[in-house]
């Protein structure tokens, strides 16, 4: 039997679907018994929604003021001191969970496995390497934990159907005040979130400018659809880092990706590899995106991307 | 002043495709350009304008790897880096250990900032800085865009899924960088003649007390699903319709 913790991703208030899609993973980890652990300032709403998540076993909660932002030295040893039940401890492989867990693989003296894209043996693992330009088989020693960050972009959600008992730890370990949070400036918007939308229209360095931007997400808002962006496009300040999609941005797997303007840089393909269907709108029909898309359109984007938010509206 | 410590790992440059070996024992790497990894120039440039403001004494370049290592860190030393040191091993190291090396290297030299790049872009791990900020004991500030000193501490803004996350950390600490924190210089000529006489220790890496972490054994590689090229479509009126095919739209 393989007993798994798997670290939750949350904002203070609400769980992360990230959370939801490690769970998804560790559940086909053979003979697998899942608990989720909430380190949080106040672990209520968040253990509540964990509880529901498919699979899990008991989601264990540490409720204390030090874990009011995650600050990975902080959160690192309450995950040691509780990691003796445990055979793996997964976390999504988010900011949130690389920041995290090399941090926990070195306090326990193990080496970390980074982005399981598949499990083929209760310690036998798919990753992707060099941009997924390939893809490696790896085996963790069977005699030591195995501390692993799991590629979202490759599992759905576990359905919230559970009802799991929830059991308050107290973790009683000295955490570091070295590290303080200040502040987080994101720029939230109505619109869907990129990591979980099941549409998302992107823009790269074509669109030339942020106020030109604006097509891209008159196209969104039609397509009910999230928006992203190249490294180019973010780069150049057309719009905020978290729009980055792609090796060092964000991996996703929406049912419909548009890509207007984008180029096809590999390291931009790696974030979009498993999106249903792929469109590219591009002027040039030489450009490298249409390598992989799905339907191709080779034309200029400032004029077929009004039109086709017309004729989706 | 702060003395500096900056990874430059040796990777096949980022413009590379790579392809697996058709025996899947790992990627063909054979006659392939290798570089400086990209964020590691970064983390460089990064250290060397610390130093340029003054607010740095010294910045040493590392490398863990095969002696061929040895034209990164001359690079690095163009770009103007004071030294370098090259921890040398015929094969390649796992990631607690190069973190171990980092911490005794740390130790050695007294060093009171760390700067790595957020990952390395052969393996993608993203996990040395993080390893180190562990076994150091010290904290870590991963995915920097933006740093700023303040007597004994930095603050630090990070690039995180949810936006732009500020923290401020004490020194000593590891930094790892992002690509927006700035652009790194190009190597003049000059500089690399200059470099040349520029000392370049070399240790090996079973000489430093760093011991290896239980092995993940990469037992094969193999290519990634390929995408299959599909249609194309003549104009937006043919798009929609091909999107109304696949109940898209
Ligand atoms: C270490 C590293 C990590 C990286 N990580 C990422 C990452 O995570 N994500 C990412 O995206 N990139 C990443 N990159 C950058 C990547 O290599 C490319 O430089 C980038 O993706 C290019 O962005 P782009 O396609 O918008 O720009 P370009 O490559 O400049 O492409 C612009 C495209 O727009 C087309 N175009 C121009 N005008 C029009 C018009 N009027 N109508 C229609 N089409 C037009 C052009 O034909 C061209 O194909 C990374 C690079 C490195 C070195
Ligand atoms: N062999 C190495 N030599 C020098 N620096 C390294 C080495 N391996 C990793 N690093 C540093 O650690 C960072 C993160 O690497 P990784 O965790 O392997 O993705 C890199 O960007 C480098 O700065």
């Amino acid at each position: 039997m393989s007993k798994i913790l798997v670290i939750a991703e949350h904002d203070s208030s609400t769980l992360n679907p990230s959370t939801a899609k490690t769970v998804s993973c560790a559940a086909t980890v053979d003979g697998a018994d899942i608990d989720v652990l909430v380190m949080a300032a106040s672990v209520g709403a968040i253990a509540a929604e964990a509880a529901q998540i498919e699979s899990v076993a008991r989601v264990l909660t540490i409720e204390r003021k030090e874990n009011e932002h995650a600050v990975a030295a902080i959160l690192a040893p309450q995950i040691v001191a509780l990691s003796g039940d445990y055979s793996h401890v997964f976390a999504p492989s988010t900011t949130f969970g690389k920041d995290l867990m090399p941090q926990v693989a070195a306090l326990l003296g193990v080496n970390q496995i980074s982005d399981i894209m598949l499990v083929t043996g209760s310690h036998a693992f798919q990753r992707p390497v060099y941009a997924g330009n390939a893809i490696v088989n790896v085996e963790a020693p069977p005699d030591h934990i195995v501390v692993a960050t799991v590629r979202t972009a490759s599992y759905p959600a576990a359905a919230a159907n559970n009802s799991a008992s929830i059991v308050s730890i107290d973790a009683g370990v000295d955490v570091p005040g070295h590290t303080r949070f200040v502040e987080l400036q994101s720029g939230a918007s109505d619109r869907p979130d990129l990591q979980t939308a099941t549409k998302v229209v992107s823009g790269g360095r074509a669109l030339a400018s942020a106020e030109n931007f604006d097509i891209i997400y008159k196209l969104a808002d039609a397509l009910g659809a999230a928006v992203g962006a190249s490294r180019a496009a973010v780069d150049a300040g057309y719009v905020p880092n978290e729009m980055q999609v792609g090796q060092t941005g964000k991996i996703i797997a929406p049912d419909l990706y548009i890509a207007i303007g984008i180029s096809g840089a590999i390291q931009h393909l790696t974030g979009i590899k498993d999106a249903g269907t792929i469109v590219a709108i591009n002027k040039d029909e030489e450009a490298p995106i249409f390598e992989v898309a799905d339907i191709g359109l080779v034309t200029d984007l400032f004029a077929a991307v009004p039109e086709l938010t017309k004729a989706l509206a | 002043m702060k003395k500096i410590l900056v990874g430059l790992k040796r990777v096949v440059d980022y413009n590379v495709r790579v392809r697996v070996k058709s025996d899947g024992s790992g990627v063909d790497t054979d006659g392939v350009k290798m570089s400086i990894n990209p964020f590691d120039e970064i983390a460089l440039e990064e250290a060397l304008r610390i130093r340029e403001r003054g607010e740095a004494s010294e910045v040493i370049v590392v490398s863990i790897g095969s002696t061929d290592a040895q034209q990164q860190l001359r690079t690095g030393l163009a770009m103007g880096a004071d030294r370098a040191i090259l921890v040398e091993s015929a094969d390649p190291l796992d990631p607690l250990r190069v973190a171990r090396i980092f911490k005794s290297l740390v130790d050695r030299e007294s060093i009171d900032l760390v700067i790595l790049g957020k990952q390395a872009i052969d393996g993608d791990n993203n996990q040395i800085g993080q390893m180190l900020a562990a076994i150091w004991g010290r904290p870590q500030a991963t995915f920097a865009s933006n740093i700023e000193f303040s007597g004994d501490s930095a603050k630090v803004t990070r690039e995180v899924d949810a936006g732009l996350e500020t923290i401020e950390v004490d020194l000593p600490a590891v930094i790892t960088v992002d690509l927006r924190l700035n652009e790194p210089r190009y190597v003049k000529l000059p500089d690399i003649m200059k470099a040349k006489k520029k000392p370049l220790d070399q240790l090996a890496a079973a000489d430093l007390d760093a011991e290896p972490g239980p092995q993940i054994r990469e037992v094969s590689f193999q290519p990634p699903a390929e995408r299959q090229r599909g249609i194309m479509v003549d104009d937006v009126a043919g798009l929609v319709a091909a999107l109304k095919d696949k109940g898209l739209a």
